[in-house]
């Protein structure tokens, strides 16, 4: 009996009046959890019921305690008919199982009714009293800790960070059960509801059980999304990143008695566990009896993805596999294969490396296969680590090698894969400092299925294994660039009838591999080498083998440096992090595309689909490349490329942070060339074209203030080309020195940056990157946490939603026609934005999050959520040096002792060294936290002044505040439906109440944990259908984030200067403000 | 390509003010655009009208939601759907809680009926208010009466406690709702030079010494009714215009209380006799119902004498702000 659960019900305020005759309401209320149910006693004749009940107890497992939700129905008595359902409210009882977390629930909630909305108020205490349980074999997983933040939590340190966890969980949807054509609507909306929350509350706790495995003791960049599948079924998976953290504002780990003032006895031994490591090292520890089930026989096509990941698993004993379709020189510019690697996945690297027509698209129907594409990179990173001595140190070459002999011995036998080791995945974005060695470039996959019905839900092994498919395709194109790991890695899907994208994305990137070596010799001298390198560009630097490289991109030396090789320009997921050496501001660049898709069915449909991803693209990847260079930048963060499916159309949509990195070198301009330069009409058109890009080129510049020193004229030519080299027209301006081409010779012609006008159809195209409006002046963008160039955030934050649906015109419809509809819906959303938001000025949208959605065959939805923060012009400029400074100190204190994070191939190639001397670290770490616990007393009654607001934001920090407890994840699903959608205000009124009231319920709960914001919050899903003629509109809502505890910097301040060494803080990557 | 659904939502609720005022004047959507388009709004921001437009409905749409909250001001502070900082939950309330001075003429001392708000189409046509706007008004109105019409204790504070208005505000609304519960006639032409302000100047000082609550202070009673003993002593003033001796000594104590505080002190001292039988005459027939309608109209008719054509300002009033 290891859990007891206690809930009291207070008061209730504002109830609906549901007895006509009284215009009063005789209340009580249900308490459900798991199979029991308690009773108050009816209140009467009151619209604000005092029950004052007593504590109602619950004695319930653990593994109970994780899955169910706490449901509250408040009821109006009627002692003739049925008594009426008032509404609910579910309380996720998971931040009361963590030590560290909110010790009590109690405050006021809204009553959710999912067919009138909120009703009125309830004030409910919740405890939980939990006993120790040292059953090793239980099936909970209390007390890991659930973050969205994509970055080391803000109060707490990484000791070590383990990996990729991932989980899903399949169901019948209750919406399309039987019983659902007998029952209300308000009780199959309940029903969904009520399985949705037990789903993620089921999947949460086996995570957790992962993460303990792993000897890890949090979940951080948790993300947790909903596939609805219709009639195949209710899919909830979820993916993060393991980690073992350490509180820093407590000493815990050390003096577990002298710190929590609320300790109760919900202390889990897992938790106090003080040196989670230093017995956790060894690979075999974990390689417990879950063993991952990857049978190539298992089911259809499969045996292509099996093979593929065998051969992923042994690239140095089949470097060249035999496959007839694989053909790759390492010179040649472009990938000439008639594999179909295009078709599926899509390597977004530093350079359009796509040729505009592929040599021969022989394309075999394989609508439940992954692509072959792996063998073709697998070949490029088979010869790359062969040679890759050359460029990383012969210490890389060597850790290379040694890492895939150990995969190796392990591909002999794949069933003694642990899963968790299979996927060096990260879904963080922001590191601490040192972690990020080098970024390789996006790497993407999509994969197209036909659904088909879930038979046995508590085997959801199909699903399993498509994404299986897709993370091993992840991980060889990651190889391919020469890297060992991903970042910023995430997973989405688009659903449409029975035809399902997979998609998934990432950033290839080599981490800090220090600890591999550590202690040996080997180790020092690769440190050496590692702070050999100037901090500020070292992760721009390519990992992989510059002479096999598996595209053709244009290599300089880093105009930071000098010594290693970068890029022309470099596309990544992840934030800009923070010791990156930026020129002037960035903005939000969007590449919109839409394509017109036939109506099929199932097998046809999913073909058609597959046939148009890959130029869908290399479409949206040629738009994002010209967008960037007409703003006069050379790199991108926060890539997400989302592409939806819908009746008869495809959208893609694309959206990135630009910014100028120093230590690349300058972009090119982008040429117009015609096609029939024999015209002088169109001759003189052109060059009136060309132009005007080149003042746009020059604008932006200007407006972005992007003025990179000027650097030897050896390295850079003229960043605008001269008309008259037509010769040399199909050439991207970034044009290299001497010692340059000397390199780029070695790949032989370089394919160029240039737009070609040959049809009408690319004059539209050209066109259309001149429409794009930037900000009003005052007005910045980013799809990223924090925004290049500005950071002197004042404290004002608006979050919000917006939502539009546009209804196309069905005549006629062309691509372009689509194109320009789609681009002038997000345009004219961004302005609508920028002018409700006019009296913030100056300000910056941070974390722009567009989504699309094609709810019926005209409609387009576009769903977007940011929060608007202003900032101070004045000190723009002065902070920008001294931050970067101190985030290198930052960077380098904290290098000596935090990093110990094993990689999968760390440990598996080196099984037999021990994880470095955890004692070491936690003797270093008193002082730290004796500091963080000082400031955590003294801010905990400041909190207390804030209370009643609740802040929203989608990013992991508050401008001018520090944030000083996480108190749990919130992770809620709504739905409402109405049956007089005209009496509501129609669709715009009934979603913008619905709206309103979902970011109610997430405040009131934050509140009721004792929080004041919620960081990280993201809107995951928002589902709307309207059925008009009906009266009838239904939305489902998924969001999430993380309840927290903040205080003004400014009431921190006295402690802080009490105490200068602030910033020893670990994670404050982008949050560090600076008021 | 035509916007099926279109809508902002913020974590603190975007009010616009200027935006809110339209609203609350009661123009359409289209108008208010129309408006703002005037305002020179574009050039300033440099959007277009489709994004002004777009905006319009939102806070319309907004405020539409806020609307049922506003009718009870303390739900609106204890809610939880829209997050409001307090002072713009202030302004929210006291502009949707202001009348236009040209409304309130109209309607003061009226019974606040449904055969009132029939008439709310001529009032506004004669007005230039929207019909709108006039039937908030007088909504409010009705409401603010409605709650506080059985209540004990200081009719301002009642209206200051259940609808959170400026104190100003809410002296006002004691004022309007003294007056539709006694029905006093405002609207005849003679009184038509009288502002709204002149009347709630009056009642308030009715409110203070003429009414149940004003005689002993007990708290159950109210401000509301007047107190109908108070009406029937007022018989006894009828000595000062019999009494000489009292005649002079009440002209006395009159000219010492005022001396220097009136602009007309010299017409007045130089007619007293002619003003305070005025006075006293109509003082003497309050104990009927019709004649306490009637007080106003009597006051101008038969108190100024030669004064209230002259000055346009009856004495029985303040000095006029502006003069």
């Amino acid at each position: 009996m290891p859990g007891k659960l206690k809930v009291k019900i207070v008061a209730g305020r504002h109830l609906p009046v549901m007895d006509r005759a009284s215009d009063l309401t005789d209340a009580f209320v249900e308490v459900k959890f798991g199979n029991t149910t308690f009773k108050t006693d009816v209140y009467p004749k009151s619209l604000n019921p005092q029950w004052n009940s007593e504590w109602f107890k619950f004695e319930v497992d653990d593994e109970d305690l994780q899955d169910e939700p706490l449901q509250i129905t408040v009821l109006d008595h009627d002692t003739y008919s049925a008594n009426d359902a008032i509404g609910k409210v579910y309380i996720d009882i998971d931040p009361l199982l963590y030590s560290e977390a909110a010790t009590v629930i109690s405050g006021w909630f809204p009553i959710y009714d999912t067919i009138h909305g909120i009703r009125g108020e309830i004030n409910v205490v919740v405890k939980v009293d939990l006993f120790n349980d040292l059953n090793r074999f239980r099936q909970s997983s209390c007390g890991v800790k659930f973050f969205c933040t994509t970055s080391i939590p803000k109060c707490y340190r990484a000791v070590i960070i383990h990996g990729f966890v991932e989980e899903l969980v399949v169901n019948e949807d209750p919406e399309y059960q039987w019983i659902d054509r007998i029952r209300t609507p308000r009780a199959s909306n309940e029903a969904r509801q009520r399985l949705i929350s037990l789903m993620s509350g089921e999947l949460q706790r086996k995570i957790g059980l992962k993460v303990l495995e792993m000897r890890g003791n949090a979940v951080v960049g948790y993300l947790q999304c909903f596939d609805l599948e219709g009639e195949s079924g209710l899919v909830v998976r979820a993916i993060g990143t393991a980690c073992t953290l350490d509180k820093l504002s407590s000493p815990a780990a050390f003096l577990p008695a002298c710190n929590s003032p609320s300790k109760e006895m919900k202390e889990i031994p897992f938790n106090e566990d003080p040196n989670p490591n230093t017995h956790s090292s060894g690979p075999s520890t974990p390689l417990k009896n879950q063993t991952y089930s990857f049978s190539p026989s298992k089911s259809y096509s499969r045996q292509s993805s099996s093979s593929d990941t065998d051969l992923s698993l042994t690239p140095k004993t089949a470097p060249y596999p035999q496959g007839p379709r694989i053909y790759l020189c390492p010179s040649s510019p472009s990938l000439s294969c008639g594999s179909l690697h295009l078709k599926k996945s899509c390597l977004l690297l530093s350079e359009s490396s796509l040729p505009p027509h592929h040599s021969s698209l022989v394309s075999p129907v394989l609508r439940k296969s992954v692509s072959f594409s792996e063998e073709l990179f697998l070949a490029a990173s088979g010869m790359g680590s062969g040679s890759a001595g050359k460029e990383g140190g012969p210490f890389k070459a060597l850790l290379r090698q040694q890492t895939q002999s150990a995969l190796e011995q392990r591909g002999g036998s794949p069933h003694r894969f642990c899963r968790r080791r299979e996927f060096p995945f990260f879904t963080l974005t922001a590191f601490p400092p040192g972690f990020l060695v080098h970024v390789g470039g996006v790497v993407s996959a999509r994969s197209v299925k036909l659904l088909d019905r879930i038979h046995n839900p508590d085997e959801p092994e199909t699903r399993d294994a498509w994404w299986a498919e897709i993370r091993q395709e992840i991980k060889s194109h990651a190889k391919a660039l020469g890297c060992h790991a991903v970042v910023g890695y995430s997973e989405s899907t688009s659903i449409c009838e029975e035809v399902c994208i997979l998609s998934a994305s990432g950033t290839a990137a080599v981490l800090n591999p220090r600890f591999l070596q550590d202690g040996t010799v080997e180790g020092c001298l690769e440190q050496r080498l590692e702070e050999n390198l100037p901090a500020g560009c070292g992760f721009c630097h390519i990992p992989y083998d510059e002479l096999n490289m598996p595209f053709p991109a244009h290599l300089t030396y880093c105009y930071n440096c000098r010594k290693q090789k970068v890029p022309d320009v470099l596309f990544t997921t992840i934030d800009l992090p923070t010791d990156a050496t930026v020129i002037g501001k960035g903005c939000l660049i969007q590449a919109r595309l839409c394509r017109l898709k036939k109506k099929a069915q199932a097998e046809a449909n999913a073909t058609a689909i597959s046939n148009l991803l890959p130029f869908m693209e290399y479409e949206v990847h040629t738009q994002l490349m010209n967008k960037l260079k007409l703003k006069g930048m050379n790199a991108l963060f926060g890539l997400r490329i989302q592409i939806t499916v819908g009746e008869n159309m495809l959208m893609g949509l694309a959206s990135a942070t630009g910014v100028y990195l120093a230590a690349l070198p300058t972009p090119g301009g982008i040429q117009i060339a015609g096609k029939t330069p024999n015209d002088g009409s169109y001759e003189q058109h052109i060059s009136h074209m060309q132009k005007k890009i080149n003042d746009t080129i020059a604008k932006n510049k200007e407006l972005y203030e992007i003025n990179p020193p000027e650097i030897s004229e050896e390295i850079i030519g003229s960043p605008i080309p001269e008309p008259r080299q037509r010769s040399r027209l199909l050439r991207s301006q970034s044009e290299s020195s001497d010692e340059v081409t000397e390199l780029d010779l070695s790949h032989g012609k370089k394919d160029a940056f240039v737009l070609e006008i040959d049809d009408t159809d690319a004059m539209e195209d050209v066109h259309s990157l001149l429409t794009d409006v930037p900000p009003p002046s005052g007005f910045y963008s980013c799809n990223t946490e924090i925004m290049p160039g500005i950071n002197n955030w004042t404290s004002e934050i608006q979050m919000f939603t917006s939502v539009r649906v546009i209804r196309l015109s069905s005549l006629n419809l062309t691509n372009h026609a689509l194109n320009k509809n789609f681009n002038d819906l997000c345009e004219n959303l961004l302005k609508s934005l920028y002018f409700k938001l006019r009296s913030m000025i100056p300000c910056c949208l941070c974390h722009v999050n567009f989504t699309v959605s094609l709810p019926e065959d005209e409609l387009i939805q576009v769903t977007v959520t940011a929060v608007a923060i202003t900032f101070d012009k004045n000190q723009a400029l002065q902070t920008t040096k001294a931050h970067v400074e101190k985030s290198l100190q930052r960077a380098s204190t904290d290098n000596e002792e935090l990093l110990q994070f094993p990689l999968e191939l760390c440990s598996d190639s080196l099984p037999s060294h021990p994880f470095p001397p955890a004692k070491a670290v936690t003797v270093e770490k008193t002082s730290p936290m004796g500091e963080g616990n000082f400031r955590n007393r003294s801010a905990a009654p400041c909190a207390n002044s804030t209370v009643g607001v609740v802040k929203m934001t989608p990013l992991s920090f508050i401008p001018g505040a520090k944030i000083t407890k996480y108190l749990g994840i919130i992770n809620m699903f709504f739905i409402r439906e109405t049956t007089s959608l005209r009496e509501e205000g129609g669709v715009s009124g009934f979603l913008h109440a619905f709206i309103a009231e979902v970011f109610a319920m997430v405040r009131a709960h934050v509140a009721a944990l004792g929080g004041n914001a919620v960081v990280s919050y993201i809107m995951k899903q928002c589902v709307f259908m309207e059925n008009p003629n009906k009266n009838q509109a239904q939305c489902l809502i998924n969001v999430s984030g993380d309840a927290v505890v903040f205080a003004r910097e400014s009431e921190l301040e006295v402690v802080s200067t009490q105490q200068p060494a602030a910033n020893c803080q670990p994670a404050c990557t982008g949050g560090e403000v600076t008021t | 390509m035509t916007s099926e659904l279109d809508i902002f939502v913020g974590n603190t609720t975007l009010i616009d003010e200027d935006v809110y005022r339209l609203w609350l004047d009661g123009y359409s959507v289209g108008d208010a655009v129309a408006l703002r388009v005037r305002s020179g709004i574009l050039e300033q921001t440099g959007a277009t009208a489709a994004v002004l437009q777009s905006d319009t409905m939102d806070h319309y749409r907004t405020f539409h939601m806020l609307e049922r909250l506003l009718h009870a001001p303390p739900k609106l502070l204890h809610q939880l759907i829209y997050q409001i900082p307090p002072s713009r939950q202030a302004l929210l309330i006291e502009r949707y809680y202001a009348f236009d001075e040209a409304f309130v003429r109209e309607v003061l001392g009226k019974k606040l009926s449904k055969g009132t708000k029939k008439d709310l189409d001529d009032i506004s046509t004669k007005t230039g208010i929207t019909l709108k706007s006039c039937r908030r008004q007088f909504d409010n109105f009705k409401r603010v009466f409605k709650v506080v019409e059985e209540m004990r204790g200081s009719l301002v504070d009642n209206v200051q406690q259940h609808f959170l208005l400026s104190d100003r505000l809410a002296r006002d609304y004691a004022a309007i709702v003294f007056f539709a519960n006694n029905r006093f006639e405002t609207g005849k032409k003679k009184l038509q030079y009288l502002s709204f302000g002149d009347f709630a100047f009056c009642a308030e000082l009715m409110i203070q010494n003429w009414t149940l609550g004003a005689v002993d202070s007990q708290v159950d009673d109210m401000d509301m009714d007047l107190d109908k003993e108070f009406l029937q002593d007022l018989k006894e003033l009828k000595v000062l215009v019999a009494d000489k001796d009292l005649l002079d000594l009440h002209k006395s104590l009159v000219c010492t209380a005022l001396r220097g505080k009136l602009g007309v002190f010299s017409e007045m001292e130089a007619n007293f006799k002619n003003l305070s039988r005025g006075l006293v005459n109509v003082a003497t027939k309050l104990t009927h119902n019709k004649d306490v309608r009637d007080l106003f109209v009597d006051l101008v008719e038969k108190a100024p004498g030669p004064l209230g054509p002259l000055h346009g300002h009856p004495p029985w009033l303040p000095p006029a702000p502006l003069s």
